[in-house]
C-alpha cells in the first residue's frame, strides 16, 4: 500500500530531512510515526501527498510509483488519500461547511450527497454548531477537527494524519483517535504523526520511530488490527 | 466534461471571489474600462478621418482639356481611355455650355444680367473638358503623365499639392492608429495581468490547498477564469455605453453648432461605428481576462 525505497529528501538548505529512508506499510495497517521535533516527520507525509519530490530514491503508494505520475495525473492519485495536515491548511476564505465539502466538490459529487455527508461528517466530529463560523474564527483545536473532517469525507484509501490531536485536550483526542480507529477498522489505511505517547502507547499499534532523518526503531504492537505488520 | 452543478459552483464562486476582492476587481475593471475607452476615442476620431480624407480624395479631380481641333469623335475616344484606367474612379463629361453655366453661377450670382451678356459668345467656348475623379490620388501623378502623352490633350489641370498631403496625411494617420491602438493593448495586458497576479499572490495558498486536496487545474482555474471574464465583459460594456452617448452628443453638437462645416465633416453614422467597435471591444476584453487570469495561474498550479 505504502512504500518508501531508500528514500531521502534533502532540502535547499542542505539538511537531509529524510536519510536513505525504507518503510512497508501494508493495506489496513494502522501506524503511528513517532519522533524529535524536526526528525522529518511531516517531510514523510508530504513526499507520499507528492507535494515534495524526493531527492533520491523511490515512494509508492497505491501499488504506484508516485514519481511516475503525471502532472495530469495527480489529482486522481491524491482523492484516495485523505491528509490532515500539521497547520492545518483551511481555506481562510470559506466557513466549515465549504471547507469540509471542498473535498467533495473537487470529485464532482452530486449536491445530494454534499448535502447529505458534510452535516453529518460535522456531527461526527462534534463540529455540527459551527459549520458557518470561519476557521479564523475558531480554536486551535476546532480547525483541527475541521481538517479531519475533510480529510475523512471522500472515504479515502489512506489517511495520513500529521498531528491530528496536537491542539485537542486529552478528550478530545480520544474522540479523534477512536474516530480514526473505526474507519481503520472499515479498512483505511492510516498512518499517524504525534507526540502523544499516552495515545500511542495505550493504542498499542505499530509505532516507527523518527531521529534525524532515520528509522531507528520499527515496533509491532499488540493491538487487534495489527497482524499485518511486518519489517 | 464537468457536470452542470460543478459549472454552477465555479461560476459562483468566481462571483464570490469578485465580490470578496472588490478593490482588485474594481481597479482591474477600471483599467480595462480607461484602456477600450481610449481605444474607441482613437477609433471613433480615426475612421472619422478616414472618411473625411476619403471624401477629400473623391473630389480631387483632374481636368483634362482639348485641342482646339479635336473632333468630337477624337474627345469621345480620349473619354474611353481614361475611363478603362485602373486608378481612375468615374470620368465626367463637361461640355462648353455646362462649364459656362458653372462658372456663371459661382461667380455671377446675384449679377445675372452681366453674365446675359455674353450669352452668344461663350467666353469658355474652349472649356470643353473631362472631369475625372481618382478611386487612388497616389496614382494621380502617373494618371497626368499619360493624360498628357494623348492626342487631342491640350492641357491637364491638377491639384498636385492638395492630392499629396491628403494622401500623405491619410497613411500617417494609418500609421499611428496601428501604433497606438497595438500600445493600448500592451498597456491594458500588462496592466490587466498586474492585477491578476497581486490578485493570485494573494490566494496562492489557497491554490496550493486545492491543489492538495485532489483538485485538478480546471476545478483551481475555472473561478479566476470566470472573475477574469466577467470582469473583461464589464470592463468593455461600461466604455462602450460611455462612447456610445459620447458619440452621439458629439455628432449632434458639431451639427448643431458648426453648420458651416457640415459640407466638409460628415461623421459616420454611430451603428456603423459601433458594428465595429462592439465586438471587437468585447472580445477584446473577454480575451484579456481569459487569457490574463489563464495564464498567469499557470504558475501556481504546478502543486
Ligand atoms: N521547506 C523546507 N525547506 C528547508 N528545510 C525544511 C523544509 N521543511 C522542513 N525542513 C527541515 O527538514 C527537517 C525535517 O522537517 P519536518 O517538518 O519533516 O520535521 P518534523 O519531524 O515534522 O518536525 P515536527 O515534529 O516539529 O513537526 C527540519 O530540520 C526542517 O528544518
Ligand atoms: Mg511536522
Amino acid at each position: 500500500m505504502i512504500e518508501l525505497k531508500h528514500v531521502t529528501k534533502k532540502y535547499e538548505e542542505g539538511i537531509h530531512a529524510v536519510n536513505d529512508i525504507s518503510l512497508h506499510i501494508l493495506p489496513g495497517e494502522f501506524v503511528f510515526i513517532v519522533g524529535d521535533s524536526g526528525s522529518g516527520k511531516s517531510t514523510i507525509i508530504k513526499l507520499l501527498l507528492k507535494e515534495i519530490e524526493p531527492t533520491k530514491g523511490r515512494v509508492f503508494v497505491n501499488g504506484k510509483d508516485i514519481g511516475l505520475i503525471s502532472h495530469r495525473q495527480i489529482p486522481k492519485f491524491r482523492r484516495n488519500v485523505g491528509v490532515v495536515f500539521q497547520n492545518f491548511r483551511l481555506l481562510e476564505d470559506r466557513n466549515v461547511y465549504e471547507n469540509v465539502a471542498f473535498a467533495l466538490r473537487v470529485v464532482e459529487a452530486p449536491r445530494s450527497r454534499i448535502k447529505k455527508r458534510v452535516p453529518l461528517m460535522l456531527s461526527l466530529v462534534g463540529l455540527a454548531a459551527k459549520y458557518r463560523s470561519l476557521p479564523r474564527q475558531l480554536a486551535g483545536g476546532e480547525q483541527q477537527r475541521v481538517a479531519i473532517a475533510r480529510a475523512l469525507i471522500n472515504e479515502p484509501k489512506i489517511l495520513l494524519a500529521d498531528e491530528p490531536t496536537g491542539n485537542l485536550d486529552a478528550t478530545n483526542a480520544w474522540e479523534i483517535m477512536k474516530l480514526l480507529e473505526e474507519i481503520n477498522q472499515k479498512g483505511t489505511t492510516v498512518v499517524v504523526v504525534t507526540h502523544n505517547m499516552d495515545i500511542v502507547r495505550a493504542m498499542n499499534k505499530r509505532v516507527i520511530t523518527i531521529n534525524k532523518g532515520v528509522v531507528v526503531e520499527d515496533k509491532k504492537g499488540r493491538g487487534d488490527f495489527n497482524q499485518y505488520v511486518s519489517l | 466534461m464537468i457536470s452542470i452543478s460543478t459549472f454552477l459552483y465555479n461560476l459562483r464562486q468566481g462571483f464570490v471571489n469578485i465580490w470578496r476582492n472588490k478593490m482588485f476587481s474594481l481597479a482591474s475593471v477600471a483599467t480595462m474600462t480607461a484602456c477600450i475607452f481610449l481605444l474607441g476615442v482613437f477609433y471613433s476620431i480615426g475612421s472619422n478621418f478616414n472618411q473625411m480624407v476619403h471624401d477629400a480624395e473623391e473630389g480631387v479631380a483632374v481636368t483634362v482639356f482639348f485641342d482646339e481641333d479635336a473632333s468630337d469623335e477624337q474627345i469621345t475616344k480620349i473619354g474611353k481611355a481614361i475611363g478603362d484606367r485602373e486608378e481612375v474612379a468615374r470620368v465626367e463629361f463637361v461640355s462648353a455650355e455646362q462649364a459656362w453655366e458653372d462658372f456663371k453661377d459661382v461667380y455671377f450670382e446675384g449679377n445675372e444680367e452681366a453674365a446675359e451678356s455674353f450669352k452668344e459668345d461663350n467666353p469658355l467656348a474652349k472649356s470643353a473638358n473631362y472631369e475625372i475623379y481618382l478611386a487612388d490620388v497616389a496614382e494621380q501623378d502617373e494618371l497626368v503623365e499619360y493624360l498628357q502623352g494623348l492626342d487631342g490633350v491640350r492641357e491637364v489641370h491638377q491639384s498636385e499639392v492638395a492630392a499629396r498631403t491628403l494622401t500623405d496625411f491619410n497613411s500617417l494617420l494609418t500609421y499611428i492608429s496601428i501604433g497606438v491602438i497595438i500600445i493600448l493593448i500592451a498597456v491594458a495586458v500588462f496592466l490587466i495581468s498586474n492585477t491578476v497576479t497581486v490578485g493570485i499572490a494573494v490566494r496562492k495558498k489557497e491554490i496550493a490547498i486545492m491543489k492538495l486536496i485532489g483538485a485538478t487545474d480546471r476545478f483551481v482555474r475555472a473561478p479566476f477564469v470566470v472573475e477574469g471574464v466577467v470582469i473583461g465583459l464589464v470592463g468593455s460594456i461600461i466604455p462602450l455605453v460611455l462612447l456610445y452617448f459620447l458619440y452621439k452628443a458629439i455628432m449632434s453638437y458639431v451639427t448643431d453648432r458648426f453648420i458651416a462645416l457640415n459640407s466638409m465633416v460628415s461623421f459616420i453614422p454611430a451603428n456603423e461605428v459601433f458594428r465595429f467597435l462592439i465586438p471587437v471591444s468585447i472580445l477584446l476584453g473577454v480575451g484579456i481576462g481569459y487569457v490574463g487570469s489563464r495564464f498567469t495561474l499557470k504558475r501556481h498550479l504546478k502543486v
